[in-house]
């Protein structure tokens, strides 16, 4: 009974539409099947080819969208191939290996489910010629029905069952599969040094952490049982239809060879225009955005008619695309149910001679076959969708591996030295450093600095300020190590002791005394009070470090939270103080909800002056030994910019202060000024020695005053 | 909806089309079952006259012919059908989306600002798409349910008349499980999406804060929580899919019992010789095509609410009209002046604002003279400038550039005149030399690489592998703040324009840079009236003339010495950046 349009027997919930989301693609597109960079040539109106290529070309994670279900802008692609796909399909077959159990059920049951949804059509085809038996005898065999009805009835219920412990099973695998994943993910990115970051886009590393994830996850909760049901129901549905009629049989197989042709000629031919499509659709997208931000300019430049050309341009490319990709895309559901009408037909004419010449029992049988046709077909059109998702997933789980392999922070050493009362007496010794290799910023830099004492950091905008932060605080490390070298061979240097042969010896005044002879220390690196800050817990070199950089960092959560930030268990009393130190108090209180004023993602309830005068308080609170500062204060209005200036001022008192300077009255202070530029320290020490020197400083500091001639006159009337 | 009517009306004959076709295709799909049966009735089942069933291989024959014929009618018309469908709906949103964005090109400032530039964003392309696609799936279904639900209704019940009471159950039935499934699990979705965001979110903050959470040995703090919001999220999307899960088994019930009360009920009545096993068949499968509409339908009217959503707000978006257009009549300044802005008695307030940002400005600046501005934030210096190239119009007062009121000029006549170099640089997407170009799109090569120079850029744009040709990518990520200030710069200086100005320009670029760009910049707009917009002290000291804005009004006017003799306001500015332990 059944036929052409309607729902197998076995009413596949699978089958039904789980998101409604008006933006997916249209039916018959899956966007993991489009391959890769196979430009379309399609032709305009005038007929020149249009080649399908992105001006607004996705830098990896910037533009992918950040959602689950998301339209075809999908992880790292459509159909991106994994680079060693075999040696990632192991890994992630060890990966998911601790949910081997669950998985083996949900394959178990999946064929199960499988398995009765191929009996059903044979079961329903006995009970109909039970009925026809009925209509032309005029008795119901009533046992006989009942029988097939219970049976049908049953397999019904088994096939719901197990199809439904399957689901509940493969998404409770998958989800948890999920939090493991991004669990392991964050753990590593935790242990990554900074350099990763630095050298990775945020939007790359958050796509890894969500798209690819969750499209591994889908693979595992749908196209798994998918490839299983296929498969299952292939060979079942052959072996079936071959104990009811092997010429009937024959007749199903030759409609196969067609749902190939149609699967694999014409899907692949609309996937290209898909592409193209896509590509359209995110120039739209990037024209739309870039004009809309850049409004202003486009009005003040009188360039909205160019701006209207290209866009009239790209629409109508996308418009010629995506008609071609739906026209195309749109045939196939017609004619694979062409083909399967056909089969149908074919079916029932063939059966009908056979049930006329007696070779087949009855009308059921052939009731059976024309659900066998539809059943037996339907995993043909599935497969070539299911080679494309495990290429991508593979693909993202393979990326989702890279981040897992990335080398770490080395960790602490075993022996490492707690200084228990900082002084905040620091050194750089011979450091050598830079971010690569061939690329030295410092090539043998000493400094000496004093508990106490002012070191300004000066220099044009991007000549590397931040390095020196870096160095400091551990988040690079300096090139090279401590060595000792005795007898022509060198030992390194760890946690103040050097090992040779077997025996322990201490570091004194930078020399070790082995048999009475002194061996000098060689090597750089940087010392707080005398230890050098790779033989401290980075835990306790940090705590001696307060920061507070022009980029202020501030997380959603309530102003005290984000205070508290360096020391969690500070009373109320303590944030307060720390707050009016910061010259913050005052401003906080004129808030709604004062010091649990909630601050939203952007901060932008706050402006920025603000935003720092809490860094500051943040900075208080946590009273760490030595400070680093960022005194830049473009974008701050007057009034706040005084308060900022005398919080610094407060907060450098009786600390070492490591500031990168813009106030002339900071800079003249200094203890020691470095100049940077280009990223290297290229002139260092105090006001007036460095002005004497007529170099790089001296020059920056009379570019001050040419254009501005500040007078005497004028100084003297502040 | 009448907007969508309106812009449907060139596509209204491929709509026409569209839907004939459609139908045409759904009737020849309803009649296929009941050929279906015809074969198993009159082919198959056809009895000889002592009442053995010995087949009729003939009428098996030219039924399946009429079947084959029919199902390739079906094909064709879905063909057709399928294509004007594309034409049309792709049509109406490429129609739509231009409309969208010429509507916004036209737009003032003032209107940006009341939309808000992403939400404009999201309008063109997300809601335009989102209307495309109910249109293209509408359509189709706007014919296809009601003709499959009503045909097959009304096929289902001549076929079996007698068994038609198990449809009238199943269908409400259904429809019910249906909208109750959405009801629950759609709440669901939308707290996992929030969910999720949180995750993002804690991750995004973790990235960009990584100095910081380590600075702080904070790392296992971010991990508690990043593992909180995994958890938390873990189990909402669990809750959401088991609960939609558990909604399935119920779907297939009602299939299910329904199918095995057609055949239970089916034999008896086949029994009494009401119902053939041909009908039988037939009236299943027309029961499926009717539970399958119900079903289709009751998840279509759960869509149109999203769309009437988007619709609307493509609609605010194309009734809005700009506030600022064309003068009917427009005035042409005279060739003599170049330069010359006027500010008379000039205030300025938002709509709907209470107070003024502007109030009763009042100055003139002159060709070759550089005119500074400076105050503390929320003074009002962006908005002065902004009246300039008539980004805003004033509400009281005139603002006239060359002796001309900028509203009695064309638009573009007006920006021609002017560089206008924005606080944050806004590049494009393209090479340098284009975005440079864009101030004068028939600028030689050598005019661009003069305004680079003058714009102190040419240095580090040779430094560049590929120099001017070098590509910017979007938002200009792979050159620095101060490079894009300086590629901004170049961009107004290849116009040489009447008018400068510089919308606090200057702040992103340090100290040296900026005072050898002023020097720089100072032979080639001796002609030209500059207008700067400043935060630091030095920058505008040299100026000829300095505003000094305060809370929206005009609180002092002069040269630096005089000012520092006469306006409070401004020695407080400059006392503020330059400290008295300075002069010591």
């Amino acid at each position: 009974m059944n036929g052409n349009n309607t729902p197998p027997k076995g009413f596949d919930p699978k089958n039904m539409p789980k998101n409604l989301d008006p933006k997916k693609a249209p039916k018959g597109f899956d966007p993991k099947n489009i391959p890769q960079g196979a430009p379309a040539v399609l032709r305009d109106k005038k007929g020149n080819p249009i080649v399908v290529q992105s001006k607004y070309a996705q830098k990896p994670g910037a533009r992918r969208p950040m959602r689950r279900g998301g339209p075809p802008g999908r992880p790292g692609m459509p159909g991106e191939k994994a680079k060693d796909f075999k040696g990632s399909l192991k890994r992630s077959i060890v990966y998911i290996g601790k949910f081997k159990w669950a998985l083996l059920l949900v394959a178990v049951l999946c064929v199960l489910s499988s398995i009765a949804n191929i009996f059903s059509p044979r079961v329903q085809g006995l009970a109909i010629n039970v009925i026809d038996r009925a209509f032309r005898t005029g008795t119901l065999d009533t046992a006989a029905l009942l029988r097939w009805i219970l049976v049908l009835g049953a397999i019904y219920v088994a096939s719901s069952l197990f199809s439904f412990i399957q689901q509940w099973t493969a998404i409770g695998v998958s989800q948890r599969l999920v939090r493991t994943m991004r669990s392991d993910v964050d753990a590593k990115l935790s242990k990554l040094p900074l350099k990763y970051f630095d050298q990775n886009t945020h939007g790359e590393i958050l796509s890894r952490v969500t798209n690819d994830i969750d499209n591994v996850s889908n693979t595992l909760q749908q196209s798994m049982t998918q490839i299983i049901s296929s498969v299952i129901t292939l060979v079942g549905v052959l072996a079936m239809m071959l104990t009811i009629s092997w010429i009937l049989t024959l007749v199903v197989l030759c409609i196969t060879p067609f749902y190939i042709l149609v699967v694999y000629v014409i899907a692949p031919k609309s996937q290209r225009y898909f592409v193209g499509q896509q590509a359209a659709l995110g120039d739209i997208n990037g024209h739309v955005e870039e004009m809309f931000t850049g409004h202003k300019i486009v009005q003040a430049y009188g360039r909205e008619d160019e701006s209207i050309e290209e866009f009239d341009e790209i629409n109508d490319r996308y418009y010629t695309y995506s008609v071609s990709a739906q026209f195309i895309s749109g045939m196939i559901m017609p004619i694979s149910r062409m083909l399967g009408n056909t089969g149908y037909v074919l079916v029932c004419v063939i059966g009908g001679m056979l049930v006329s010449n007696g070779m087949l029992p009855g009308i059921g049988e052939i009731q059976s076959f024309t659900q066998y046709v539809r059943q037996f077909n339907q995993p043909i059109q599935q497969t070539s969708s299911i080679a494309n998702t495990l290429q991508s997933t593979i693909a993202s789980a393979e990326r989702i591996f890279e981040i897992l392999d990335q080398v770490e922070e080395p960790a602490d050493i075993p022996n490492a030295i707690t200084i228990e009362r900082p002084q905040g007496a620091v050194k750089f010794e011979h450091v050598r450093f830079g971010y690569t290799e061939d690329n030295v910023l410092m090539e043998d830099m000493s400094i000496d600095v004093h508990p106490g004492e002012t070191i300004a950091i000066v220099g044009p905008t991007g000549a590397g300020k931040t390095t020196l932060v870096n160095l400091l605080m551990r988040f690079y490390d300096v090139n090279g190590s401590r060595t000792v070298t005795v007898d022509g061979s060198s030992y390194p240097v760890s946690g103040g002791e050097v090992k040779i042969n077997g025996t322990v010896y201490k570091v004194k005044d930078g020399a070790v005394n082995i048999a009475g002879r002194s061996y000098p220390v060689e090597g750089g690196g940087i010392t707080v009070d005398g230890v050098d800050i790779r033989d401290m817990p980075r835990s306790n070199l940090r705590s001696m470090f307060g920061m507070v950089l022009q980029d202020t960092w501030l997380f959603r959560g309530s102003i005290r939270d984000n205070i508290a930030y360096g020391r969690p268990d500070a009373t109320d009393e303590q944030i307060v103080a720390a707050s009016r130190a910061a010259r913050a108090d005052h401003f906080i209180r004129t808030l709604p909800d004062g010091y649990n004023t909630e601050i939203n993602e952007e901060a932008s309830n706050i402006s920025q002056g603000q935003r720092q005068l809490l860094t500051i308080a943040r900075a208080f609170l946590a009273d760490p030994e030595i400070l680093i500062l960022d005194e830049a204060t473009s974008s701050v209005d007057t009034r706040t910019e005084v308060l900022i200036q005398t919080a610094m001022n407060e907060l450098m008192k009786n600390r070492t202060s490591f500031v990168i300077a813009h106030r002339l009255s900071t800079i003249r202070g200094a203890d020691l000024i470095l100049v940077m530029n280009h990223g290297t320290i290229v002139e260092q020490g105090t006001h007036e020695s460095l002005l004497a020197a007529n170099g790089f400083y001296a020059d920056l500091w009379q570019s001050q005053f040419t254009a501005a001639h500040i007078s005497e006159e004028d100084q003297e009337r502040m | 909806m009448r907007l969508i009517l309106h812009k449907l009306k060139p596509y209204r004959l491929l709509v026409f089309l569209t839907l004939v076709l459609l139908f045409a295709s759904a009737m020849f799909e309803l009649y296929l079952p009941s050929l279906m049966s015809d074969i198993v009735n009159k082919g198959i089942g056809a009895t000889n006259a002592a009442g053995e069933v010995v087949g009729d291989t003939g009428t098996i024959i030219r039924i399946g012919a009429y079947m084959l014929l029919t199902s390739l009618l079906v094909s064709l018309t879905d063909f057709g059908a399928n294509y004007v469908a594309a034409r049309s709906s792709m049509g109406f949103g490429r129609d739509l989306r231009g409309d969208v964005f010429r509507k916004v090109s036209s737009y003032s400032l003032h209107e940006v600002d009341k939309f808000g530039t992403s939400s404009l964003i999201t309008r063109t392309t997300n809601d335009v798409g989102q209307v495309q696609m109910m249109l293209s799936f509408g359509l189709r279904m706007m014919v296809n349910m009601p003709l499959n639900l009503i045909g097959g209704i009304i096929m289902a019940v001549t076929k079996a008349p007698s068994l038609a009471w198990i449809v009238a159950i199943a269908m409400p039935l259904l429809a019910l499980v249906v909208v109750l499934n959405i009801k629950v699990t759609t709440p669901l979705f939308k707290v996992m999406q929030t969910k999720l965001d949180t995750l993002n979110r804690v991750l995004r903050e973790k990235l960009s804060g990584m100095r910081v959470i380590r600075a702080f040995n904070n790392v296992d703090r971010e991990r508690k929580r990043f593992d909180d919001a995994n958890y938390d999220l873990t189990e909402t999307s669990l809750k959401a899919m088991h609960r939609m899960t558990l909604m399935q088994p119920l779907n297939m019930l009602i299939f299910n019992g329904a199918a095995l009360a057609v055949l239970w009920f089916g034999g008896w009545r086949a029994a009494e010789g009401n119902i053939s096993a041909g009908d039988l068949m037939a009236f299943t499968q027309y029961l499926m095509q009717i539970l399958m509409s119900v079903m289709m339908a009751s998840m279509m009217f759960t869509m149109i609410p999203r769309a009437m959503v988007s619709i609307n707000r493509i609609g605010a978006v194309l009734e809005e009209n700009p506030s600022i257009d064309d003068p009917a009549k427009p005035i042409s300044p005279s060739e003599k002046i170049h330069g010359k802005v006027t500010f008379d008695h000039v205030t300025f307030r938002y709509p709907g604002a209470e107070n003024a940002v502007l109030e009763d400005i009042t100055f003139t600046a002159d060709p070759g003279e550089t005119v500074a501005i400076i105050g503390s934030t929320g003074s009002g210096k962006s908005t002065l400038i902004n009246l300039i190239p008539r980004f805003y119009d004033v509400a009281e007062g005139s603002v006239k550039v060359d002796g001309v009121d900028v509203r009695d000029m064309r638009k573009n006549d007006l920006r021609g005149r002017i560089g206008y170099i924005p606080q944050k640089a806004l590049l494009f997407t393209g090479s340098i030399s284009e975005n440079i170009r864009y101030g004068k799109p028939d600028a030689t090569d050598e005019e661009v690489r003069d305004a680079a120079r003058i714009a102190q850029a040419l240095d580090f744009i040779e430094a560049m592998p590929e120099g001017f040709d070098s590509m910017l990518a979007q938002d200009a990520t792979n050159v620095s703040g101060g490079q894009k200030q300086r590629i901004s710069i170049a961009r107004a200086l290849v116009r040489r324009p009447e008018i400068y100005i510089f919308d606090d320009s200057f702040s992103a670029l340090d100290f040296k840079t900026d005072a050898a760009l002023r020097e720089a910049l100072r032979p080639v707009s001796r002609e030209s009236t500059v207008l700067i917009v400043a935060q630091r002290v030095s920058t505008v000291m040299s100026a000829d003339r300095i505003l000094v804005l305060d809370e929206g009004k005009l609180v002092g006017i002069g040269k630096h010495s005089e000012l520092m003799e006469s306006c409070q306001v401004y020695r407080e500015i400059v006392a503020s950046q330059l400290k008295e332990e300075d002069i010591a």
